[in-house]
């Protein structure tokens, strides 16, 4: 713990979980889809639904979802901002299975039609977790620049898809593995110490077996 | 390395001031130079002056339980407290208000808490005439104290209560204001001390679950505290029981809290009737 994690965050208040970690769910969304999304279907859950109106919970998370830091001053004013930027707003409360208190499900729509879901959790202090990516479990929360690879679960693919970042020079800080049944769809979390460029993406993407490859950067523009 | 104790900053002050051996340590912890830490920490004391200024009387929170009421104790006549101590309760209650309507504070250590430190900092600043410099040593010797705090305690009203978030603050900023006034090391020790051990045990009990009754006005308490613990140190008063054990029994009577009294709004304030009746008209 450094000691601007005592002094500091700047962040528009009230709450560093319910509001601050909040903007961060959106702000990851947003990064995950690559661009800004037609529509959001927001679903809070826990005390998140429970006090999320009072928190600004719900807009804080459009607010991320149209780019805003936790400490922009529009954060307030952002399903009006939703509305000026043509995004369409839904939200909702309701029980997630497992999941915990302050937890978000997202479903966003990209400009080309596909929706993608992503359940998130904001766990105290402005930190947050990815807990799921279309409905498969991917646990990681940004700080790194992260590739989620979904991809059929055969043998090999692992070693092909280290062998593509261990040519372009990328090194693995960690690594998870998920799948939703033996021979069925799996999703490889790898988080990187540096950033991955597009022709390294590209390369996995176009791996034999790989579904989809989503890469994750807060620290670029998205 | 953080540090893990009181006594381990005490012993890096030996040769420099205490804020310096805080910076030093923030330097080698994440391998910044000097001037990265310093514009950091230089930054967050920018956004404390601001949020006083952008405090807004005539906006109300999300659920309109707050709003508009540091307005009101800064216009009040022939307080008892006098004109210094009815400014550090009006600027606790604009940050804590301003929080409260999706302002933009620096939580220090949380948000719930962040109107002590600006409370204690921006009144004695304007008074006595003093730098922006000496208030930026003022965060780093508060740092340096709270993360001793989050480490052997905790700073989150979930885990430990409210004595974690809002006394915390306050431990933090009885040491700063020791500094602010030319104390030593020791007396800094002696004032967080004495600030933590006269909030221990304090519940956390928000009504309705949000970050407003009985927050913003505790805010008040942890900064009226902090200068009485400053002044009591560097007067030279015995603390009696020293800082890092005091951090100590903080940590025991968080864990010894049940969880109503936690941040669940079930318990305290928040469970008496009209605590309820407000959460059910929510
Ligand atoms: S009562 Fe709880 S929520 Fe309110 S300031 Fe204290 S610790 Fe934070």
């Amino acid at each position: 713990m450094t000691i601007f994690d005592i002094m500091g965050p700047i962040m528009v208040g009230p709450s560093s979980s319910h509001t601050a970690g909040a903007v961060r769910i959106g702000l990851l969304a947003r990064h995950l889809l690559g661009v800004q999304p037609l529509a959001a279907d927001i679903l809070l859950h826990g005390s998140f639904a429970a006090t999320g109106a009072g928190h600004g919970t719900d807009r804080a998370i459009v607010a991320g979802l149209l780019g805003m830091q936790p400490d922009h001053p529009d954060i307030p004013r952002s399903f009006q901002l939703a509305k000026e930027a043509g995004m369409d707003v839904y939200i909702h409360t309701g029980e997630l299975r497992n999941a915990h208190p302050n937890t978000a499900y997202l479903v966003l729509t990209h400009p080309s039609g596909r929706t993608t879901t992503l359940s998130a959790s904001s766990l105290g202090g402005g930190r947050v977790q990815v807990n799921a990516i279309d409905g498969l479990a991917a646990t990681f929360n940004g700080e790194l620049p992260t590739l989620v690879v979904r991809n059929v679960d055969r043998p090999g693919m692992l070693f092909e898809v280290s062998a593509a970042l261990y040519q372009h020079g990328a090194n693995i800080a960690s690594m998870q593995l998920h799948r939703d049944r033996r021979g069925g769809l799996a999703v490889m979390v790898i988080e990187c110490d540096q950033p991955l460029s597009e022709e390294l993406r590209r390369d996995i993407a176009n791996l034999d077996g790989v579904a989809r490859c989503t890469y994750l950067n807060m620290n670029e523009e998205a | 390395m953080a540090f893990g104790s009181v006594q381990a900053i005490l012993d890096a002050a030996a040769n420099e001031p205490l804020w310096q051996a805080v910076l030093d340590d923030d330097c080698r912890d994440r391998g910044v130079s000097q001037q990265d830490s310093l514009a950091k920490m230089n930054t967050l004391w920018a956004a404390m002056q601001r949020s006083t200024r952008e405090y807004d009387p005539d906006r109300r929170s999300t659920c309109g339980l707050s709003g508009g009421q540091a307005a009101k104790m800064a216009a009040a006549k022939g307080t008892i407290a006098g004109p210094f101590i009815q400014e550090v309760i009006s600027t606790a209650l604009m940050v804590g208000e301003h929080n409260a309507c999706m302002g933009r504070i620096v939580a220090a250590p949380t948000a719930g808490a962040s109107g002590v430190m600006p409370a204690v900092l921006l009144p004695l600043q304007k008074r006595d005439n003093l730098s922006d410099e000496l208030m930026v040593q003022c965060l780093y010797v508060a740092a340096g104290f709270g993360q001793v705090i989050a480490s052997r305690a905790s700073i989150s009203g979930a885990e430990g209560g409210c004595q974690a978030e809002v006394g915390s603050a306050s431990g933090m900023a009885a040491a700063a204001l020791v500094h602010a006034r030319g104390g030593t090391p020791a007396e800094m020790a002696a004032a967080c001390g004495m600030a933590l051990q006269n909030i221990l045990g304090l519940v956390c009990d928000p009504v309705a679950g949000l970050v407003e009754i009985p927050c913003i006005k505790r805010n008040v308490m942890g900064a009226v505290n902090a200068i009485a613990a400053a002044d009591m140190a560097m007067a030279g008063l015995n603390a009696g029981i020293p800082c890092d054990e005091v951090i100590d029994a903080m940590a025991a009577v968080g864990k010894s809290l049940p969880s109503a009294l936690r941040e669940t709004g079930e318990g305290g304030l928040a469970a008496t009737p009209t605590g309820r009746k407000i959460a059910e008209r929510l």
